[in-house]
């Protein structure tokens, strides 16, 4: 675990610094394209993530629903602000609980290091009322159902 | 875990995030508080009614002066929420370099 880091930034930013061992080609490719989305941006075990749109250009959209085995579910869709291949993305993004919770603007860059890639992405913290929902959500639906709502979170790094 | 939601309304608040950034570096007075910001010791002081209220700070009586310190609970929380997201995120990651070694691998079979 100790590739990544985790910090905050003044009162509105979470910083979060990954390394890869692949090219930066395909780190991005893997943050924008459905077919490898999927593959992993799932949260805790048992989520699938059974739509996943992706039109990865400045303008373009992104949806995103998860589902668990207990039929439970929840979405997030999006908007691509700017994409420098292979190095840069940025977007907006929230999330539907199934209000839609305010947007959380993500900025994500992708650099050669060693042999690999460095990650870095600064998500925008959300308001104490977005977390204050998502952690009374999680604890009517319990710690797993919880755990997929903060993950949402995590779409961020898309 | 009561003080949950009191301690993110708090939060929202940038003069009191403000505050806590500054009771992180150690114990301040009202006075001490109320000098960075355009505001006056009554106002830093309802500021910290609210932050007391959550959990977030603790104040303690010296004399007539009542310095205020972080409270460990209160922040307590706020980490715990980060810490989700860390754990989260930390799985999604290592599925990533799994998703990784896999395009390398098909990389190499479509090599001639």
């Amino acid at each position: 675990m100790s590739k990544m880091a985790l910090t905050t930034e003044g009162d509105t930013y979470i910083i979060v610094t990954r390394r890869f061992a692949a090219s930066p080609e395909a780190v991005y490719r893997a943050h924008t394209e459905p077919a490898l989305i999927q593959k992993w941006l799932l949260g805790p075990d048992g989520w699938t993530m059974p739509v996943c749109m992706s039109d990865a250009r400045p303008g373009g959209k992104f949806r995103y629903e998860w589902a668990d085995s207990k039929g439970r579910g929840f979405y997030i869709t999006g908007e691509y602000l700017e994409l420098t291949p292979f190095s840069r993305i940025v977007h907006v993004e929230r999330m539907y609980l199934p209000e839609p919770t305010p947007d959380n603007h993500v900025e994500t860059a992708f650099e050669p290091h060693a042999a690999g890639t460095l990650m870095r992405m600064r998500m925008t913290l959300p308001d104490a009322k977005t977390r204050a929902a998502m952690l009374a959500t999680g604890m009517e639906h319990g710690m797993e159902a919880s755990y997929a709502r903060l993950d949402v979170m995590s779409i961020g790094e898309n | 875990m009561r003080n949950l939601d009191a301690a993110f309304s708090a939060l929202a608040d940038p003069t009191r995030r403000a505050i806590l950034a500054r009771l992180a570096s150690g114990e301040a007075t009202v006075m001490e508080l109320a000098e960075p910001f355009d505001m006056s010791q009554p106002a830093i002081s309802r500021h910290l009614k609210v932050l007391e209220g959550a959990g977030l700070i603790i104040r303690r009586i010296e004399g007539a002066k009542r310095p205020c310190r972080l409270a460990p609970e209160g922040v307590e929380a706020v980490d715990r929420w980060l810490a989700m997201l860390r754990n989260a995120l930390a799985k999604n990651y290592d599925r990533l370099d799994e998703v990784l070694a896999a395009m390398k691998t098909e990389e190499r079979k479509e090599m001639p």
